[in-house]
């Protein structure tokens, strides 16, 4: 069995499959900057007593799952999602769905992801895929990071759902449920809402840990790893924040790169001037993330070392804080 | 950042599948480009399993020396702190701290070895052994 269902690489995984999964029922009008923006997905968090594989938790996006939850919201798109705590029935379901013509968005983990080369295997376990077929014992596969389709046996697609540790999937399942044509009108709200929700979340997030502040925050404290934690150390945790920053599917720039993106895409359904030069100043946000990322290349690559250096990597963040602060300022003041 | 300005070194996914970035054209306007990788992030991937590297030679030293059981050796090279262990094995966590000593791991049933290697995707056999077959 194989749904009529066209394949399509992303940056973002989550995005992607929100930006395919809707494809049909908005005659692909919402594309993966749309979805990424309408979902409010740019974010930093940085929390300082967890440690995610031995270095610290930072993210540059929102939770999981939330990108297609509040994309379906903004559209008025009932969402449906499925957790199990049976394998079995969670493969049932999933075949139901195909049987239904639906294709299934799956979160996943990648550690047993066998498609995935082994050096990105580490216990992460909010991937999402797509899958839109079965033929004899192989799941077919729309992965929105990979350039082609793949497969998955049934028992390689059962242990990625039930990947285990820090967000298990639980075999969780998610599609739109029933869905009329998506109007341009429609779009044009879901992006103003889109947007105010990601207003809200970079500026008046409580605490120093997240939001704008929390990159400052961050900034602020890589100018104390190289007294704290010693050369090599600090080094590992900045190869991480890079990582995050710019591994697989953040479009690169943490993000920022497909928030600019959005914001033209906006451009055209709201004709709001102001969006086109706020595009601009994520466009230099993402860059000052890169140029933050190279500095921190040769720290870990032992180029640079001195205390200098890492005030220097601090102010990057504390810079990137401040534009994106006033970028956000500008999006807020918007008289829609 | 513009289109031309993309980065184009091999990294290791770029070996398997090109990622998608969002990049600039000429006039401005936001597109994507293929990238096969880019250095800067291709040396943290690598800062990163030098790290993993180092923390399964320095656990499987431990093992040798009797300070630890083959349990600690299987963590670090499956990346696994306790908590995802005790999820994969259903033990809690101050009983996988207990499996850590030699002494105990020794008298371990078969079918509590049987939990480990499942997780470890594993035999029990090479878990004794500290035994790998993938490179």
């Amino acid at each position: 069995m194989k749904l009529d269902f066209e394949h399509q690489q992303s940056a973002h995984c989550e995005s992607g499959v929100t930006s395919s999964l809707l494809r049909k029922s908005s005659g692909g009008k919402i594309t993966e900057p749309l979805a990424f923006g309408i979902g409010a997905g740019l974010f930093f968090c940085y929390i300082p007593l967890i440690k995610i594989n031995n270095g610290p938790a930072i993210a540059f996006r929102t939770f999981p799952g939330l990108i297609f939850k509040r994309t379906c919201n903004a559209l008025g798109i009932p969402v449906v999602r499925q957790k199990f705590s049976s394998k079995e029935k969670a493969e049932a379901a999933l075949m139901q769905c195909l049987e239904h013509g639906q294709p299934a968005g799956c979160q996943v983990g990648v550690y047993y992801l066998s498609y995935f080369p082994r050096e990105y295997r580490f216990h992460f376990n909010a991937h999402n895929l797509i899958v839109f077929g079965k033929e004899d014992d192989q799941y077919l596969i729309s992965d929105p990071v990979m350039e082609t389709v793949t497969q998955l046996s049934s028992y390689e697609l059962e242990r990625v759902r039930f990947a285990k540790g820090a967000l298990a999937p639980k075999g969780q399942i998610y599609y739109p449920g029933d869905v009329a044509t998506i109007s341009d009108e429609q779009i044009r709200k879901a992006i103003i809402k889109g947007i105010k929700n990601n207003v809200n979340q970079m500026l008046r997030i409580p605490g120093n840990f997240a939001g704008v502040k929390g990159i400052a925050y961050t900034g602020k404290k890589i100018k104390r790893w190289r007294d704290k934690l010693g050369l090599q150390k600090a080094g590992s945790y900045l190869a991480q924040l890079v990582r995050m920053q710019e591994e697989i599917g953040t479009g690169g720039g943490g993000f920022r790169y497909i928030y600019a993106a959005f914001l033209q895409e906006g451009f055209a359904y709201t004709h709001q001037e102001e969006l086109l030069d706020i595009s601009k100043l994520f466009t230099e946000a993402g860059d000052l993330w890169r140029t933050a990322a190279v500095h921190a290349a040769g720290i870990y690559k032992g180029r640079l070392g001195s205390q200098a250096d890492f005030d220097q990597m601090g102010d990057y963040l504390i810079q990137v804080a401040d534009l994106e602060k006033n970028a956000f300022l500008a999006l807020k003041q918007i008289k829609w | 950042m513009k289109k031309e300005q993309v980065p184009q070194d091999l990294g290791p996914l770029g070996k398997i599948t090109k990622e998608v970035c969002y990049a600039t054209d000429s006039s401005g306007k936001y597109t994507t480009q293929l990238s096969t990788g880019w250095e800067v992030k291709k040396e943290a991937l690598d800062v990163a399993w030098q790290d993993v590297e180092a923390r399964v030679a320095n656990a499987k030293q431990k093992v040798l020396n009797g300070e630890a059981s083959p349990v600690l050796f299987f963590m670090e090279y499956r990346l696994m702190d306790a908590g995802i262990l005790s999820d994969y094995t259903g033990f809690w966590r101050w009983r996988i701290k207990r499996h850590l000593k030699p002494e105990v791991f020794k008298k371990l049933s078969e079918k509590k070895l049987q939990k480990y290697a499942d997780a470890f995707n594993t035999s029990v056999a090479d878990l004794k052994t500290m035994t790998v077959h993938e490179a």
